[in-house]
């Protein structure tokens, strides 16, 4: 049993001096059988697991990770929370995981650090800050916070964004929703995990699943092959949920089904740590940068995703250089700040931009994907309706608008043009 | 950074003078009123994602502005093979398909 973190803890460890932490979830080999096997620990798996377990009396599950644990978009992105989402569906989605965020550590006694230090999504033209009073209307109609600021108020905001009319991307004004903000990712993906594991879900890293088991007369899905150790190993499950991200067409193809996802590598990059110079988050759609600092010191950078299909966890060069231009013009001062490390990860685009969120035509088989650039804000909604949608073998209520059929039915939620953010 | 051969104007140039459009080789419905919302929405939005080879249209957009076929890993971003618009789909070298 994890120890759980207090105070008291904190202080009884200091006086050995901290040897007597024990890890923080278990090492586990996979059993035979379980109720649900979750594929992939990435955030959205473990948190489905967790409110598997926590809200549906469900701890007979599994989850099985090929690499490590948050070693996927989870560990790789610039952590960016938000809902002010156009369309109804996904901003009811995303405010339901925006409002667990807000009492996350203390469900999860893990502190993820959330931090609700506002999210601002800038303007350049007159049909960017249509959009813009467009959204943060609907986003108010749809309870969720946001004002539209003017060059003046963004300028109190942030001080060194260069608002200067002459700007080769002027700065016409922005929506601001102060209840945004970051998150520490690792911390998420760690807190799910050991709050999944206090519960009884057994946890497995390197263990790749490699085969999604059918009965041959029903062609329900009786469970799956996992390597793991170095042997292949099968485990039987009635209900196999797979929340793989940009894996997740590989995944599908196990079980003969495919989707409407393509896969494709966004970039981030950090710089060399400074001195605190901004505490809020900067979006730029339609220049394609977007910027936060973090507790360290470093800037974090997100960029765009790649022009192409591809699965090499890295991206292009001059996606790179597209990003650095813009945040040099928008914010001068940063201009001979060095990049640290730059990397990325695969993201699962789907026709929307929204998720895929509910069952499979295969019985038994169901699956969270699709979340493209922008899911790690979804992180604990997702695992929530998510869980629900398993346990029940039907829909949570937020997730019904996300069934993968919306791209046969036509009902398909447009957040691309419409938000215009990828993020 | 990819350097993509354009088979119009017969030299490799960098990745940034293209632009991809996306899986090749997709048919135009003959009789697009004959589909059922199945084969409709598989059409238009169902691509193939493989992790590996996948052929591609790709759009020599700053050069030439003509369009050609590219076989590309996308796993390793090694391009395979080059070909012009038109021509059914070759097989790539030293592979049985
Ligand atoms: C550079 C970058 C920046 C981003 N910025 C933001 C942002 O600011 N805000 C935001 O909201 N979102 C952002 N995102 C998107 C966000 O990271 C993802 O949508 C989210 O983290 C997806 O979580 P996940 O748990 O579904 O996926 P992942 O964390 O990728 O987890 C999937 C897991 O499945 C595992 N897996 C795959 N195949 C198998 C298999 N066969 N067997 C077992 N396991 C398998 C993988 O190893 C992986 O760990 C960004 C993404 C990137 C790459």
């Amino acid at each position: 049993m994890t120890q759980r973190y207090s105070f008291l803890q904190l202080i009884r460890q200091a006086f050995r001096h901290h040897e007597g932490w024990t890890p923080a979830w278990n090492s586990v080999e996979p059993k035979d059988e379980y109720d649900v096997v979750v594929v992939g620990g990435g955030g959205h798996g473990l948190a489905t697991a967790y409110y598997l377990a926590k809200n549906h009396g469900l701890t007979n599950v599994a989850v099985l990770e090929k690499g490590w644990i948050g070693g996927g978009n989870t560990g790789r992105n610039t952590t960016i929370v938000r809902s002010n989402y156009l369309r109804d569906e996904a901003a009811h989605l995303y405010e339901f995981a925006l409002k667990l965020w807000e009492g996350l550590s203390a469900d999860l006694n893990f502190n993820v650090m959330f931090s609700q230090r506002g999210v601002l999504n800038l303007g350049h033209s007159l049909q960017d800050m249509r959009d813009i009073e467009r959204r943060v209307n609907a986003n108010r109609l749809n309870g969720i916070d946001g004002e539209v600021l003017s060059p003046a108020d963004i300028q109190k905001i942030v001080p060194i964004l260069d608002c200067s009319p002459g700007n080769r991307y002027p700065v016409l004004g922005a929506s601001w929703q102060p209840r945004g903000g970051v998150a520490r990712h690792d911390a998420v993906a760690w807190g799910f995990a050991r709050a999944a594991d206090r519960l009884g879900v057994d946890i497995v890293e390197h263990a790749r699943v490699v085969e999604i088991s059918l009965n041959l007369g029903s062609g329900a899905v009786e469970g799956v092959v996992v390597e793991h150790e170095g042997e292949r190993k099968r485990i039987r499950s009635s209900k196999v949920a797979c929340v793989t991200a940009g894996n997740s067409g590989v995944v599908a193809a196990l079980a003969g089904l495919k989707l409407p996802i393509e896969s494709r590598p966004l970039q981030a990059l950090v710089s060399e740590p400074l001195k605190p110079c901004l505490d809020t988050v900067v979006m730029s759609s339609a220049v394609h940068g977007y910027l936060s600092q973090s507790d360290k010191g470093d800037l974090v950078i997100g960029a765009g995703t790649d022009g192409y299909n591809g699965y090499g966890q890295r991206g292009s060069f001059e996606i790179i250089e597209e990003t650095a231009r813009a945040i040099c013009e928008l914010f001068p001062v940063f201009s001979r700040v060095r990049m640290n490390r730059q990397w990325g990860g695969i993201v699962d685009i789907c026709p929307d931009a929204c998720p895929i969120i509910g069952r499979m035509p295969v019985p038994g088989l169901y699956f969270n994907c699709g979340w493209g650039t922008g899911g790690f804000k979804a992180t604990p909604g997702s695992g929530f309706v998510f869980a629900h949608t398993v346990a029940e073998d039907k829909p949570h209520p937020l997730a019904a608008p996300f069934g993968v059929e919306r791209f046969h039915s036509g009902a398909v939620i447009d957040e691309h043009g419409a938000a215009g953010v990828a993020h | 950074m990819l350097r993509i051969y354009c088979p119009y104007c017969e030299s490799v140039r960098d990745e940034d003078e293209f632009h991809c459009v996306g899986e090749a080789h997709i048919k135009r419905p003959e009789l697009p009123d004959r589909l059922t919302d199945q084969e409709w929405g598989e059409y238009l939005h169902y691509r193939t994602n493989p992790r590996g080879e996948h052929r591609e249209i790709w759009h020599h957009t700053v050069g030439c502005r003509q369009h050609f076929n590219v076989v590309r890993d996308t796993e390793t971003y090694e391009i395979k093979l080059v070909y012009r618009m038109g021509i059914d789909p070759p097989t790539v070298p030293g592979r049985d398909r």
